[in-house]
């Protein structure tokens, strides 16, 4: 259990996809300048990466690692390059799922969380979790834990520097600094912060 | 037709660079550039691919219906950046271990997409072939930048030559390991887009925000 919950929080903090991986980059920057659509748009990571990272262990599993196929008698087929399409085909197929399903039955969360979904298609920071999961082999349970986890830790770092991006329209930045030049600044502080937990053992 | 061309190719390096101010394509683009010689490749797969990506749906263009489009593009780019990814693993396999996830992440590289949902969509096969390019190499120019400060001032080297001797190995040059860490790419992209903005006036963005100056005069 106790490996789980390091898991879980090596995957927000220490390993954060957005500020230690740098993914997920253009979202994340051209939606971070209100705190109420970076929470939405959070939100709505959190539940995408939680769904389509586990379905891609499963498919990596069980369809696509080296010798996966051995339920179905094929111990030697290795289909893992095909793996790209396989996640990312998954990814948009879950992503417009989510879509109808929330506006057939959630009308209000699909309101608040629509425009985002599509954006989220092309969110790196999705597909790179799905290839840290197939890269470091993890089980079915470690998946949904990772999948939560690194969503969170996203979330988390886009509200943040929504948050400061909200006060710094008090502050006199220089004119070819305004807007994108200070936001990457910010990051690089935001980044430094995080590396402070770079290290931590429970 | 020829200046259209020119303009194709050599807009998107400085005036319309992808990075400084497309906001695209900064993603899987940061964390590869510790040193110069993974950002070459990964500016050789990067432009491969969208010139490729650019031209294929560009060809297809007037058979793509618009529900669809996306997934369409999508999966002609995941199958580019395969090949791409098995030629870097047959021929140059330590590099493509360097890099890791990151050429896979090529496909929701926003250039990419951007590119061809942007540009290719409703221009022909050769002028988005050139678009492609061009856009690949203003994002390799951030790339090689980015990646020459950070290996020169965090290790001391060009290419793994030596360059500035290391205080470890003898030398002067004490290096500055915060280089190697990820927060430096983010401020040396910072200083970019500034020394960009500062030559190229008409890209500063106006603030959101303007502090009503309280001149002494009208106080009094």
């Amino acid at each position: 259990m106790s490996s789980y919950l390091e898991l879980f929080i090596q995957s927000v903090f220490v390993e954060n996809l957005a500020l230690t991986f740098f993914l997920g980059m253009c979202t994340f920057l051209a939606v971070s300048k209100r705190i109420e659509t970076a929470l939405g748009l959070g939100a709505a990571v959190i539940v995408v990466q939680a769904i389509t990272v586990p379905t891609n262990n499963l498919l990596y599993r069980f369809v696509i690692k080296p010798g996966a196929l051995s339920w179905a008698g094929l111990d030697d087929v290795d289909l893992s390059f095909l793996g790209l399409v396989a996640y990312i085909g998954v990814i948009a197929a879950m992503v417009q799922i989510l879509e109808m399903t929330l506006d057939r039955y959630f009308p209000r969360l699909f309101n608040a969380l629509g425009i985002f979904l599509p954006l989220i298609t092309v969110n790196c920071a999705i597909l790179g979790g799905t290839l840290f999961m197939a890269q470091r082999n993890y089980t079915f349970a470690e998946s949904v834990v990772y999948g939560v986890g690194s969503g969170t830790g996203w979330a988390l770092a886009v509200v943040a520097l929504a948050g400061i991006r909200e006060k710094l329209k008090y502050s006199d930045v220089p004119a070819g600094l305004q807007g994108l030049g200070i936001a990457f600044i910010i990051v690089g502080l935001m980044s430094l912060g995080f590396m402070a937990f770079s290290g931590i053992q429970l | 037709m020829r200046s259209e061309m020119k303009r194709a190719l050599l807009n998107p390096i400085v005036d319309d660079n992808p990075i400084t101010l497309q906001i695209l394509g900064v993603c899987s683009a940061l964390a590869v550039t510790t040193s110069l010689l993974p950002s070459l490749y990964m500016c050789l797969a990067l432009t491969t691919v969208a010139a490729l990506a650019n031209a294929s749906v560009s060809a297809i263009r007037h058979y793509l219906p618009s529900s669809i489009r996306i997934i369409v593009q999508m999966t002609i780019i995941a199958s580019l950046v395969i090949v791409v990814d098995q030629t870097l693993k047959a021929f140059a396999f330590e590099t493509s271990r360097e890099l890791s996830v990151f050429v896979g992440l090529i496909i929701t590289n926003c250039i990419v997409l951007g590119r061809t949902e942007g540009f290719a969509m409703s221009n022909p096969v050769g002028l988005s072939f050139l678009d492609g390019i061009g856009n690949g190499l203003g994002y390799s120019l951030i790339l090689i930048i980015v990646a020459s400060a950070r290996e020169l001032l965090g290790a001391g080297t060009l290419m793994g030559i030596t360059v500035l001797p290391t205080t470890a190995d003898g030398g002067w040059y004490n290096p500055n390991g915060m280089m190697m860490l990820p927060p430096s790419a983010f401020f040396i992209i910072g200083l970019i887009i500034w020394a960009v903005r500062s030559w190229r006036v008409e890209q500063v963005e106006k603030p959101e925000f303007q502090i009503h100056e309280v001149h002494r005069t009208e106080v009094l």
